[in-house]
């Protein structure tokens, strides 16, 4: 995984609250047997109408929605299914954050491990972002704050080992792996 | 004083968290599923790793798997090469890595959440996870069950541990007892509508009280199914005589004294009394009414009677509504309907074939309407046959198919059309979640079932009779 510490972006905005795995990436999609290639079908049934033709009206689909890197959504993005292909589906279009008031936990989880930042931000801020899509601002992981044009700041917060993860690249299996004496230890208590 | 889920998370600490590390978190029990699984195999593959439990780890095929009946022995076509392409990984990998697999032509495939539990394999104290996030459904037998991701899928199989942050606890307390006519699915769905879709979120639910005592087996494991639609990390109930009743015996539950063992330490599990939850939230069990949802969350439910909401200028609200072809202010009973499912990991056991079996003997389904009945898995629908249900379901005009997650996610081809309308007992009503278009209300069998009656919404208490 590369390292992530800051990058600038302007906003899509997708104000609905509760924005489920669902909608992200319906059901049908998931059967792959990689990772890659989901971000043609990201969204897809809000995107594109029975024909196939894409929805002029929906915000992914406006001239001014091209190469953002960042989606701002209503609260508790994410819920339903435990699917990574949620997150796989939002990087492989070129999301790199996901600003909200609220995102679900399994939805966080898998997002944190594949790179993609799940940023809760205060609902002042939030309804900021919601109001003024197509806004430029920058997300800095180090300091964690998303700086909104004017200069103000939205704090927030990533679990400290995820961010470890994410300022340097690593990935958590290896750490997990470096366990292996402790894990060894409770398997002979348990048996 | 501890609560039941602290004395789990303790017990499976194998490193304790620190302010820059999450726990490390061991796992008793890893289900595998064809679906969210080959991309974490890939990881394996690459990092030349091998799954460090193949004996913990269990696998089936549910989601993409046909339901029709086919004589010979491999029963009707996948719905698509790349489904096929998925069940085929699922077979290599878990010959690969020997690992035990329910596949197609074994008798004792089922859905993932489905299968753990009637084995017995899914027990008390165990911490329990697979790449489905209804994985909570085994929390009803007092383990600490959740859903992860397929990167997660990857950690487990390599090193049989997690890392996790431990999450704050829920206690939800549901008094007396629930009144004729209603489910543990209208318990849970009465929860959902109180707390909202994203109210557990960061939390683990222990559901308590005489309300829940009361309940079956299979009803608890109803109502821990449904706690991630709350947003819930996890589900839970501490065990009990019911508990205990329901495992003696399964073919993978302890025998002789390794049952009397785990009998001392299961015994051991309930929360100790006056031990504090982070939230307590209430219900008054005698209350809860049948419920059904008429909007695109398992939030947006009421009860059977009551009338569709009007909230004027919310315009994700009307957008729900024109999804659903539902006017504000409108009753929900006596709206048409198409479909109507029984089955999935939330309603597909035993209990809830017989409970709409018992609506639909001596009725028909009425005309227009499709009924799909499929047992949540081989062992749920040998059982049925030994009792007759599926002669009443055909004979009610319903059909009768294999185990599998179905038109619950509808990636197997049985989908829901769009623009119909479908009375169902699976877990979410999505947009799209049946099908691109399709409408779902969730509902108990007993609802779903009255209403394959009359072809329209129904509250079920008007065909139970007195």
């Amino acid at each position: 995984m590369q390292p992530i510490s800051q990058f600038v972006s302007r906003t899509v905005v997708l104000p609905a609250p509760n924005i489920d795995t669902d909608q992200i990436i319906p059901a049908r999609f998931l059967r792959t047997t990689v990772r890659s290639g989901l971000g043609r079908e990201l969204f897809h049934d809000w995107r594109y109408d029975s024909t196939g033709a894409p929805r002029p009206e929906f915000a992914l689909n406006q001239p001014a929605a091209q190469d953002c890197a960042i989606l701002v959504a209503g609260n508790n993005f994410g819920c339903g299914s435990s699917r990574e292909h949620a997150p796989w589906a939002l990087l492989d279009y070129g999301f790199r954050a996901v600003i909200s008031t609220a995102i679900a936990d399994i939805f966080t989880s898998n997002a944190l491990k594949n790179g993609l930042l799940p940023i809760v931000v205060d609902a002042a801020s939030a309804q900021w972002l919601l109001d003024n899509p197509g806004a430029e601002v920058r997300v800095d992981l180090e300091r964690g704050v998303v700086v909104l044009p004017q200069g103000r700041e939205a704090r927030f917060q990533i679990e400290n080992f995820a961010r470890y993860c994410l300022l340097n690249g690593v990935d958590e299996l290896g750490y997990l792996r470096s366990q292996e004496a402790a894990i060894a230890r409770h398997e002979s208590r348990g048996a | 004083m501890k609560t039941m889920f602290q004395k789990i998370w303790e017990r499976h600490e194998v490193v304790p968290e620190t302010e820059a590390t999450p726990a490390v978190l061991y796992i008793d029990l890893h289900l595998v599923h064809e679906v969210t699984t080959p991309q974490a195999f890939a990881v394996l593959r690459e990092q030349a790793l091998r799954p460090r439990r193949p004996d913990l780890t269990l696998a089936t095929m549910d989601h993409s798997t046909p339901t029709r009946s086919v004589p010979g022995p491999d029963g009707a076509p996948l719905v698509s090469e790349s489904a096929a392409r998925q069940i085929a990984e699922l077979e290599r990998n878990c010959a690969q890595y020997g690992i035990e697999l329910f596949d197609m032509r074994n008798e004792l495939r089922g859905i993932v959440h489905i299968v753990g539990p009637e084995l017995g394999l899914t027990q008390p104290g165990k911490t329990i996870v697979c790449g489905d996030s209804h994985t909570s459904t085994h929390g009803a037998f007092g383990a600490l069950a959740f859903g992860i991701g397929t990167t997660e899928v990857g950690h487990v199989l390599a090193t049989q541990c997690l890392l996790q942050r431990r999450p704050k606890t829920c206690a939800v307390n549901v008094s007396g007892a629930l009144a004729t006519g209603v489910t543990a699915k209208d318990l849970i769905l009465a929860l959902i509508g109180q707390i909202g879709v994203g109210g557990g979120t960061g939390h683990v639910l222990e559901y308590r009280g005489s309300a829940i005592r009361t309940l079956g087996m299979e009803e608890r494991m109803t109502v821990c199914n449904m706690s991630i639609e709350a947003g819930a990390r996890a589900g839970m109930i501490a065990p009990d005589d019911t508990t205990y009743a329901y495992l003696e015996g399964r073919p993978r539950a302890p025998r002789g004294g390794a049952w009397q063992r785990a009998l001392t330490e299961w015994n051991s599990l309930p929360g100790d009394a006056g031990a504090a939850f982070d939230r307590e939230v209430t219900l008054e069990g005698s209350r809860i009414e049948p419920m059904i949802t008429f909007g695109t969350n398992p939030g947006m439910v009421m009860p059977i009677g009551a009338c569709i909401p009007t909230q004027v200028g919310d315009a994700v609200f009307s957008k729900a509504m024109s999804y659903m072809g539902f006017r504000p202010g409108e009753p929900i009973i006596d709206q048409p309907v198409n479909v109507v499912f029984i089955g999935s990991c939330t309603n597909g056991r035993l209990s809830d074939l017989r409970s709409a079996a018992q609506l639909l003997r001596g009725h028909k389904v009425a005309r227009g309407v499709q009924m799909l009945v499929v047992p949540g898995s081989q062992q749920v629908k040998k059982a049925a046959e030994a009792e007759g249900l599926d002669r009443v379901f055909i004979d009610a005009g319903a059909e009768w198919r294999e185990s599998g997650c179905s038109m619950c996610i509808g990636m197997n081809g049985d989908n829901v059309g769009a623009g119909q309308v479908s009375v169902s007992t699976s877990n979410r009503n999505f947009e799209g979640r049946q099908g691109p278009g399709a409408r779902t209300l969730l509902a108990s069998p007993l609802t779903a079932a009255a209403s394959a009656v009359r072809g329209r919404v129904t509250d079920p208490r008007t065909l139970l009779g007195g």
